[in-house]
């Protein structure tokens, strides 16, 4: 008996409790309240309008003048709130623990930085068509994965398209295979350093070790002029408003009811009708897509994509990020992404021998005395000022 | 090593022979030995050795070394401002004036080289002749022949008499007439080493329309025996790979042991696994240089005394981190993965502060180099052979303190039904921390064998905290066995892979590998069945 | 043991009816479509029984959880199963719902699904719900939201993407709720809920889902005397509409239940017929009682 034919036929005569788009607009209304739209527009307005402002207007020495340092870095992190927001999305709402999310980050930035590299032309220590590491491999041609990677357009569909495939094809064997919780992590640990090894290696044509470097312009513009800096700094908020608009309308829907009920009891979830593995897979993937976009904006503000953003190391940091905030709150990953990224710029500059004394302690103390994290910790103080019959 | 052994026997045997009761030189031959003419010179040196091989060794040795000098017509051997006759041996207070040295030019030294080498295998030592046997059989030229063949005669060693035959016929490839190089080209299809077939394929070139050997029949036969030559390399090498593949597996099996009790049976994912690998290994280190500080003379047996400090070391830590950390998170599997790797980051930070973050140099004793030739093509090393025994002698143990100990008999208690098993007066907490600590310890001595093999630094566990979970992922959670065949079978298997594709290359296939393997038998090669798996 | 002589081999009406099916196929009288519930679209119980499943063995490394194991269950039947542990009942459950492929067998719900052939979530839209011996609500999200997760609707993706309750779901889970009496506790996580409790949850749960045929393995452990009368009416007012399979221990509630009672032992079944048939038969004083 085709199974098919079966869910067909129930599908047909299931009743009509739900329906989907005349309401829309009211599930949209409902994740918009007042205080989002003012917080994100402020946020915009920042982001899009002062940010600029300070940076490109003011003259440097200027008390409120934004240095290259300070936009780049916030830029930066802002790609990284992106990740860690998508990673909450798996990890604080659907349970899946990925330790290899960093190769996503790393595939969006592969993608555009194959552009960006085309971008370079002949302006290259070699001079030649080709990119510097093809001309010292004696490479005559680009392989064929190069093809059209010029094109600014194909580029971004790639940015979406490899890192959308990798996750689908693997989350699809890996899912189906119900491989979950601890086994998850260490078989998505493993595929990212499979990945870096490949990367590492010259004939993969992708720089090797050095990676994608040097970029000169983007869509013409000169790479390193303080206006194509401040445009990518609003394209990364503008992204983060984007991906923390998505998730939360994912969240709050039915949908995200099924993906914690996946993650509390994945068997009575799978006994009362739904597949996980299509859920899971669904989020999985949207996750991996936005880390890919999220590494399409770092790479051409911070000027280089190499392996080392493959190494395990680097997408068990993500894990921190979301911890620290307070995993299953989306604000949490952002706020968790801009507490451990500003600690570390600092450490690395001030005190860089003790940065992994720190991190480390981070790991250890959050998962001991903050489960939920900041966010977690702010909720409950203000709880229990309420209690007490105190008003903030 | 081996140099210097060789090199000690060789002057103790020269020390003997010169004690030994002088024969009369023939005066025409130390006129042709001091000839301008190299050939004569060569010919007076091969007489020199068919008629008294003893006393050669000391005049060659003194002619490579520009020391043999012609005093009228006696031979004299001058080091610095003594000398000495080089006949009889006795001393010569006062240098005669009408010294005039011998000197020789790169062919003869070559040929002095190669005679002195070869001349040991008139020693009485056995040992000594096999060596100087092993010698020729590998680089012995028609120059040679002569040695071979008066040797040969003598000998009754069948080891030795079977290297010198091989010996012979290499040496007879250069012979004039047909016959004997047929013969010898024949022969050598018994040894399969690659300079023999680099000296039979050598015979098959085609100088313009002139063959390197120029009898057909010797050709067709060089070029069967080579034929026979590559199918035992080929055997060799396979056996070979299969041997590095078992070391490997051995090496991945002692990395992931550890893993097997903390993950595999207490079901702790620890993610500073590798640091506690990292911990034994600076243990050894720690072990090394006190020796070397303290007990110079005993520096070589250092391994045995780091055996309990890496285990020791690696398991205080283990138990330390346990009582701080992961007691507090059980049941919470990836916050124990996330606080783990904590603390593994603050290990090495830790280590880094300690010892720098460079790598330190850990040396094998002397014990642990050379190896056992099993045949011309395969050579097993010491230090490998060790591992494997190593490794077994610790699983052994392991399994010994997990099936028949009190303390292995509470820990299976224990993670089978910790509720339970704390009503019936097992100390649980106490038992998770000893069973962490053997974890841990058992993680430092696989630290101790990897720095035997690989380099020593902060981050080494770092490179194997993905492999060692791959072997108890792939071997089945909570099982030993599973573990062990896992680790062998992705050893050899990565080994043989790498031949064909490349270390990285076979790397990311075994992975891979291991992801697909995943699909079909999501609970390891040694599944557990049954409804208390899902739970 | 002498149990082997018991297992009874395929029934006559079952190989009728499948030949039926898959044979030759007859036209079946106008009368007997009619005698269809209405409830039961999807499943073809033109034969009466919504249950089969035919000599089905499952091993654990060489331990047989059940052993040519063959029971019918009849459409709007409510039967008991009992047992003593390891008899076999919970893994039966496992086979019904699809988390255990048996080794040799087959398993059919009504005369065309293949259970054997559909996936857990399949297995569910086909008409099959299911309490655990240990109850498993969701504990992070509210009784509300464990019932409206529940419902019987699509189930796909993209459905619950941009579902909305509209109002006449919203009425069927507030009947629910009433049903199980969770009244005060309806934005309360289920977590929170005690164990008597969360059993009713999960009975409202399986309600919600609209099943065709119900497993509930032990549903009233853990409950007062007072709720397992309530919940034995309960169960008495589905049956006929719905087919129940109920694993208890409690022969008190069995009773009360007063179905066909069938005794399961080492994997197969040992005795099959009313709950004082059962109880008097020497084979199965012989497993309870010991030998």
């Amino acid at each position: 008996m085709s199974a098919q034919k079966i869910t067909c036929s129930l599908t047909a005569t299931t009743g009509l409790q739900e329906t989907d788009s005349p309401l829309l607009p009211t599930r949209l209304m409902a994740i918009l309240d007042s205080k989002t739209i003012i917080m994100g527009g402020g946020f915009a307005f920042i982001a899009c309008v002062l940010v600029p402002i300070l940076h490109l207007v003011l003259p440097v020495g200027h008390p409120l003048h934004l240095s290259d340092y300070f936009v780049t870095l916030i830029g930066k992190i802002l790609c990284y709130a992106i990740v860690a927001v998508a990673f909450d999305l798996i990890w604080g709402y659907a349970g899946i623990l990925s330790l290899g999310h960093g190769i996503f980050f790393a595939l969006g930035g592969y993608a555009f930085g194959m552009y960006l590299m085309r971008g370079i032309g002949m302006d290259g220590n070699y001079h030649s068509h080709l990119p510097d590491f093809m001309v010292f491999l004696n490479w005559k041609s680009f392989p064929w994965y190069w093809v059209g990677s010029s094109h600014f357009l194909w580029a971004l569909f790639l940015v979406i398209a490899v890192p959308a495939l990798l996750a689908l094809v693997f989350g699809f064997f890996a899912f189906r295979s119900r491989i979950r919780g601890v086994y998850f992590s260490i078989i998505t640990q493993a595929l990212t350093f499979a990945c870096m090894l490949l990367f590492f290696r010259n004939e993969t044509g992708f720089g090797g070790n050095n990676g994608f470097t040097d970029f000169k312009r983007i869509l013409g513009y000169s790479i390193t002029a303080p206006a194509t800096r401040v445009t990518l700094f609003a394209l990364s908020a503008l992204m983060l408003l984007f991906t923390l608009f998505i998730s939360r309308f994912l969240v709050t829907s039915k949908f995200g009811r099924v993906l914690t009920a996946i993650r509390d009891a994945e068997s009575r979830v799978m006994f009362i009708g739904y597949n996980p593995v299509s859920f899971k897979l669904f989020i999985w993937t949207l996750s991996a897509v936005l880390c890919a976009i999220a590494g399409a904006l770092y790479v051409p503000q911070v000027g280089i994509i190499n392996p080392g953003e493959m190494s395990p190391a680097n997408s068990i940091e993500i894990a921190i990020w979301v911890a620290v905030g307070g995993r299953g709150k989306l604000r949490g990953a952002v706020l968790g992404a801009f507490i451990v990224n500003l600690a570390k710029s600092w450490f690395t500059v001030s005190f860089p021998e003790y940065w992994l004394f720190f991190l480390g302690a981070l790991f250890v103390l959050v998962t001991l005395y903050l489960p939920d994290g900041v966010v977690g910790l702010w909720e409950k103080t203000l709880h229990q000022l309420r209690r007490k019959g105190v008003t903030l | 090593m081996r140099i210097v052994t060789i090199s000690l026997t060789l002057i103790c045997l020269c020390l003997f022979i010169a004690a030994r009761p002088v024969a009369a030189l023939d005066s025409n031959l130390i006129t042709r030995l001091a000839s301008d003419d190299s050939d004569e010179k060569i010919s007076a040196i091969h007489q020199l050795i068919e008629d008294d091989p003893a006393k050669a060794i000391t005049i060659l040795h003194a002619l490579s070394d520009g020391q043999l000098a012609l005093a009228g017509s006696r031979l004299i051997i001058l080091n610095g401002d003594r000398a000495s006759d080089a006949i009889s041996g006795e001393k010569i207070e006062t240098v005669p004036a009408n010294t005039d040295a011998i000197t020789i030019n790169n062919r003869i030294r070559r040929i002095v080289a190669t005679m002195l080498s070869s001349l040991d295998i008139f020693a009485s030592d056995s040992k000594t002749r096999l060596n100087s046997a092993r010698y020729l059989a590998r680089n012995a030229t028609f120059d040679s022949l002569p040695i071979i063949e008066k040797a040969l005669q003598k000998e009754t060693n069948p080891e030795i008499k079977n290297r010198l035959m091989v010996a012979r016929s290499m040496a007879s490839l250069g012979s004039s007439d047909a016959a004997v190089r047929l013969k010898a080209v024949a022969y050598l299809k018994n040894e399969a080493t690659p300079a023999t077939r680099q000296l039979l394929s050598a015979l098959l070139v085609k100088n313009g329309d002139n063959w390197q050997e120029p009898d057909a029949a010797v050709r067709s036969t060089a070029q069967a025996s080579l034929k026979e030559i590559d199918r035992k390399l080929a055997y060799g090498e396979n056996l070979d790979r299969i041997f590095t593949g078992l070391s490997l597996g051995s090496l991945l099996l002692l990395a992931a042991m550890g893993l097997a009790i903390t993950y595999g049976v207490m079901g702790i994912i620890n993610m500073a696994h590798g640091e506690l690998l990292m911990i034994g290994a600076y243990a050894t280190y720690a072990v090394q240089a006190f020796f070397r500080l303290h007990f110079p003379e005993w520096i070589n047996w250092y391994l045995p005394a780091a055996l309990p400090c890496s285990f020791l070391a690696a398991a205080i830590v283990g138990m330390i981190l346990e009582r701080l950390v992961i007691r507090h998170l059980y049941g919470r599997p990836l916050e124990t993965l996330l606080a783990t790797w904590g603390l593994s980051l603050f290990l090495i930070q830790t280590v880094r502060t300690l010892f720098g973050a460079q790598n330190v140099e850990v040396a094998n004793p002397v014990w642990m180099s050379g190896g056992i030739t099993l045949l011309p093509s395969l050579v097993l090393p010491w230090n490998r052979i060790i591992i494997i025994g190593f490794a077994i002698a610790v699983l052994a143990g392991m399994w010994a303190i997990l099936s028949l100990t009190r303390l292995g008999l509470f820990v299976r208690a224990v993670t089978q039904n910790r509720s339970m098993s704390g009503c019936l007066g097992v100390p649980t907490g106490k038992i998770d921390t000893l069973a962490f600590g053997l974890g841990a310890g058992i993680a430092g001595l696989g630290g101790l064998a990897l720095s035997q093999v690989s380099n020593v630094g902060p981050d080494m566990g770092q490179g194997y905290i993905v492999d060692s979970f791959m072997v108890v992922v792939l071997g089945g959670v909570g099982q030993l066995a599973g573990a062990v065949w896992a680790a062998l079978g992705l050893g050899v298997f990565s080994k043989i892979l790498e031949n064909w594709s490349g270390a990285v290359i076979a790397k990311i296939a075994v992975l891979v590998f291991i992801i697909v393997f995943i699909q079909k038998r999501p609970q390891g090669i040694f599944a557990l069945k049954g409804r208390t798996v899902e739970s | 043991m002498n149990t082997a002589l018991f297992i009874s081999g395929s029934s006559p009406s079952f190989t009728a009816a499948r030949e039926g099916l898959h044979g030759k196929w007859e036209p079946m009288l106008e009368a007997e479509y009619v005698r269809i519930p209405p409830e039961a679209e999807g499943i073809d119980i033109s034969h009466k029984v919504i249950l089969y499943l035919e000599d089905i063995t499952v091993s654990f490394d060489g331990f047989k959880a059940l052993n040519a194991l063959t029971l019918h269950i009849d459409a709007g039947e409510l039967r008991c199963i009992i047992g003593p542990n390891g008899a076999g009942k919970t893994t039966m459950m496992d086979v019904v719902t699809g988390k255990t492929k048996p080794d040799t067998g087959t398993a059919f719900l009504g005369q065309s699904i293949d259970l054997l052939h559909l996936s857990e979530p399949e297995i569910a839209h086909a008409g099959i719900g299911r309490k655990f011996q240990k109850p498993t609500v969701f504990d992070q999200h509210t009784v509300f939201e464990n019932l409206e997760l529940a419902m019987k609707t699509s189930k796909s993706v993209w459905k619950t993407l941009f579902a909305h309750l509209d109002s006449e779901a919203k009425d069927r889970i507030a009947a629910t709720i009433d049903l199980i009496r969770l009244k005060n506790e309806v934005y309360r996580p289920a977590g929170l809920l005690s164990h008597g409790q969360k059993q009713w949850l999960e009975i409202g749960m399986l309600l919600m889902q609209e099943p065709k045929l119900l497993l509930l393995d032990e549903p009233v452990a853990g409950m007062t005397d007072e709720e397992t009368e309530r919940t034995a009416e309960l169960f008495l007012s589905l049956a006929g509409k719905h087919s129940l399979m109920v694993v208890e221990h409690d022969m008190a509630f069995i009773k009360q239940l007063g179905g066909k009672v069938t005794v399961l032992h080492e994997g197969s079944v040992l005795a099959e017929g009313s709950l004082s048939t059962v109880q008097n038969d020497q084979r199965v004083i012989e497993v309870y009682l010991g030998r």
